[in-house]
């Protein structure tokens, strides 16, 4: 098992005919994803790397069949329409890999998605991948390493970098844990799916063990994992790293999200909270897998 | 995120229909002056900062007749509050107070959806006040589909325990705030205080509007410079730094300083990160080590090698600095030769006398950090390249041995060299700049390096020589990646 995506779901690319739409859709299907369509609006009918183009959603759907995901590629501007469209045609989990999109569109996208029973991961994301069966967005970079770095096994990997996801996945893999699924949320004040949210998810997924965090200073994401684990929602052992520690309340990073506000968002303040209920919070990226050795033997 | 002076916001929600006092930003004494005596009343003058507690620092000022309100004004502007000399200042007419009320309006990550504060007790202090009497305080999050009905901003000022005709106006207001902050994308939007006037009117005393960056592209009548979030104005570094990020999208830069003047005593050094996470976890390890950055910086997103280059340059533009620490995730997506060139190149320019430390662990690191070994090795400093199995704590420990081997130089901004191409080089417009290659030096060259490093082939050999092989109007649309390879 492994959530949100794996070797049977069936993904479609909007902006895919863009730089990064195509050179990551080369990296999905290489890997294994199983990208049915891809959509560019007044590209209809043309291929990439062998992926029919549409024009929109709905006439992918309407000729390759139903669509579970869509990995999105364009300009952040338009972000907010592309979103609402998938939405409308019936997609139900988005990837929204575009960093600057306004948060107000986010908003938007955020209550469509409620209305339609649907979620999003992102925006501003590097994806998500569940090694050996499919990688969303663009983790790894190339397939091959997306192969070397990440092996199929017990560890869940939920990071507020996409950085941090690939590095915290590839020291696991090198200390012999594997994952199942390596997720980054999103570096954004507001995402789709933040922290918790991808706990729950974690919680009722058999494969994943244990799972690993990466956070940061800014946004409520890990006080609220604590409070979900408080109410006994979460129950697996957590490893958590927190980013951010030296920086003084104010200083702001290229992260969006890494905004203190009074105590809640701190550093200490999350450190605390996650350490009250249980949580392994580490110093260094590299007690991540020394820790999980303590865990899981 | 991008942050608006009070006068600023003020002219924003006056045109949304809320009364503000009467007044206008000043540059100079004179100016002052001649706004007080179009007020005709006595008047209140603030400095604009972006700063809290301003009364505490002499900054709000009170003037009963324009000639006072020119003496008070002259000293001011030019005054120095935290490191920053007031260039302007908001002169207005001194309300009657009766009562003082808080607005604001944030955004709630977990709710996904803006969340309105009212408090029925403002001014001074509203966090300390919030906490004593929560019965005070309430909030409430806003469909941002229907917006904020009339209906629901009564409600939240009578559960703050207002009622009566003050309810009813402080509710139009809150209204207006919500469709201000929307129509302007701002991410913050608060009034504090909001008061009512011995006449019974409500005002709109004192407002901050904080516009989100990526949004800050739909709203040119604001004029701002440069979208982030800084408490004090951008340095110079800082405004370059943002026009290189406004004019290349490839890849996100950020650029900020701790300090425009490096003391001599503390080890500052240049940093260089790479991805927001990495960065973080980088500057963590810097810091614990003892080092004070002189700068945060952060490069990433695929960036071509230009944009790091110019990154480097901009670091290296901080005369002070002893050593130039760069580091990521470790396992970066993106290839990493791209940043070891824009290193290489900046590096090569500055003849680099400090020494530097790269981790650039990720997607042909091998290649990356072969790339600064051959090309770094005539530099009178050390430059030394890591990857993705060192871990920043040790990379910032071999800096602080190589700093101390280096006896703590500092390192020196020399001027920038007029730069005059060879006679018949070639050359071609790129997105952000002009690409020069030197034709002289080819009959030398055995390995044409060139060509085979052109990921996107836009180059070819003719007699011996690299020249462009599409259309120079090609290349300058981005067709060449400046990879500086």
């Amino acid at each position: 098992m492994s959530i949100l995506v794996d070797e049977k779901s069936r993904v479609i690319i909007q902006g895919i005919t863009g730089r990064e739409g195509m050179a990551r859709a080369q990296l999905m299907k290489d890997y294994g994803t199983n990208v049915v369509a891809g959509v560019t609006p007044g590209r209809g009918g043309q291929n990439v790397y062998g992926i029919p183009v549409f024009d929109s959603v709905a006439a992918a759907w309407e000729k390759e069949g139903p669509v579970d995901i869509s990995v999105i590629f364009i300009p952040a501007a338009l972000v907010r329409n592309a979103a609402l469209e998938a939405f409308a045609a019936g997609v139900k989990l988005l990837v929204i890999v575009p960093d600057r999109v306004p948060i107000y569109d986010v908003l938007d996208i955020s209550r469509a998605a409620k209305e339609k029973g649907a979620r999003f991961v992102g925006p501003n994301t590097l994806g998500l991948l569940s090694p050996g069966k499919a990688v969303l967005g663009m983790i790894g970079g190339r397939a091959q390493r997306a192969r070397e770095w990440f092996r199929p096994g017990g560890l869940g990997v939920s990071s507020r970098s996409g950085g941090m996801t690939s590095a915290i996945a590839y020291y696991l893999t090198r200390a012999g844990f594997g994952q199942s699924t390596i997720i980054h949320v999103g570096g954004d004040a507001v995402v789709g799916l933040s922290h918790p949210e991808v706990m729950e998810l974690f919680e009722s997924d058999d494969e994943t063990k244990a799972v690993a965090m990466f956070g940061e200073i800014g946004t409520t994401q890990e006080e609220r994992v604590a409070d979900l684990i408080k109410a006994r929602k979460f129950t697996k052992p957590l490893i958590a790293f927190i980013g951010g520690k030296a920086a003084k309340s104010g200083t702001r990073f290229s992260h969006a999200g890494a905004i203190v506000e009074g105590s809640r968002g701190s550093y200490e303040t999350k450190v605390q909270r996650l350490g009250e209920v249980g949580v392994h919070v580490v110093d260094t990226i590299f007690d991540i897998p020394k820790k999980a050795k303590d865990i899981l033997g | 995120m991008a942050r608006l002076y009070e006068y600023q916001s003020k002219t924003l929600l006056q045109e949304g229909g809320v009364r503000v006092p009467a007044g206008a930003v000043a540059f100079s004494a004179a100016e002052a002056r001649a706004v007080a005596e179009k007020i005709g009343k006595p008047v209140v003058l603030k400095i604009q900062v972006w700063l809290t507690g301003r009364a505490g620092l002499g900054g709000i000022q009170f003037a009963a007749t324009p000639q006072e309100a020119e003496d008070r004004a002259a000293k001011m502007i030019g005054m120095r509050v935290r490191n920053y000399v007031i260039d302007r200042i908001l002169v207005e007419e001194k309300l009657a107070i009766k009562a003082e009320y808080f607005a604001g309006l944030v955004i709630d990550d977990a709710q996904k959806c803006p969340l309105l504060v009212f408090s029925a007790a403002g001014g001074t202090g509203v966090e300390e006040i919030a906490r004593r009497h929560p019965g005070k305080i309430a909030a409430m999050p806003i469909d941002v589909g229907t917006g904020l009905s009339a209906f629901e901003a009564r409600d939240l000022v009578r559960r703050a325990g207002l009622t009566g005709s003050v309810m009813i106006q402080l509710a139009e207001v809150l209204a207006k705030l919500y469709r201000v902050a929307r129509a302007k994308d701002a991410r913050s939007a608060e009034i504090n205080p909001l008061v009512l006037t011995e006449d019974d009117l409500i005002y709109a005393a004192d407002c901050h509007l904080v516009i989100d960056d990526y949004a800050v592209f739909r709203h040119p009548e604001l004029g701002i410079e440069v979208a982030r979030e800084f408490d004090r104005p951008p340095t110079e570094l800082e405004k370059i730094a943002y026009k290189v990020e406004e004019r290349d999208h490839r890849g996100t830069f950020y650029f900020f300083q701790m300090t425009d003047r490096i003391p001599a005593e503390g080890i500052f050094i240049g940093f260089h990160g790479a991805g927001g996470g990495g960065s973080m976890m980088s500057m963590d390890a810097v810091l614990n080590r003892g080092f004070k950055p002189a700068n945060y910086c952060d490069t990433s997103g695929n960036p071509p090698a230009s944009k790091v280059y110019r990154a480097a340059k901009i670091i290296l533009s901080q005369p002070g600095i002893r050593g130039y620490f760069a580091s990521g995730s470790g396992v970066a997506s993106q290839e990493q030769y791209h940043s070891a060139r824009g290193l290489v190149k900046a590096f090569l320019e500055e003849a680099l006398s400090v020494p530097a430390v790269i981790r650039l662990g990720g997607n042909f690191e091998e290649e990356a950090i072969r790339i600064l070994a051959a090309y770094c090795q005539n530099l009178p400093a050390k430059v030394e390249g890591y990857g993705r199995d060192d871990a920043p704590e040790r990379c910032a420990a071999r800096l602080e041995e190589l700093i101390r081997e280096n006896k703590a130089a500092a390192h020196e901004v020399r001027p920038i060299p007029e730069f005059r191409p060879a006679a018949g080089a070639c050359a071609f417009d790129t997105l952000t700049g002009k690409i020069f290659i030197d034709h002289g030096l080819c009959p030398a060259c055995r390995s044409k390096g060139c060509i085979e490093a052109c990921a996107p082939k836009i180059l070819k050999l003719e007699a011996d020589r690299p020249v462009l092989a599409i259309a120079p109007e090609e290349a300058k649309k981005g067709k060449c990646t400046e990879c500086l390879a």
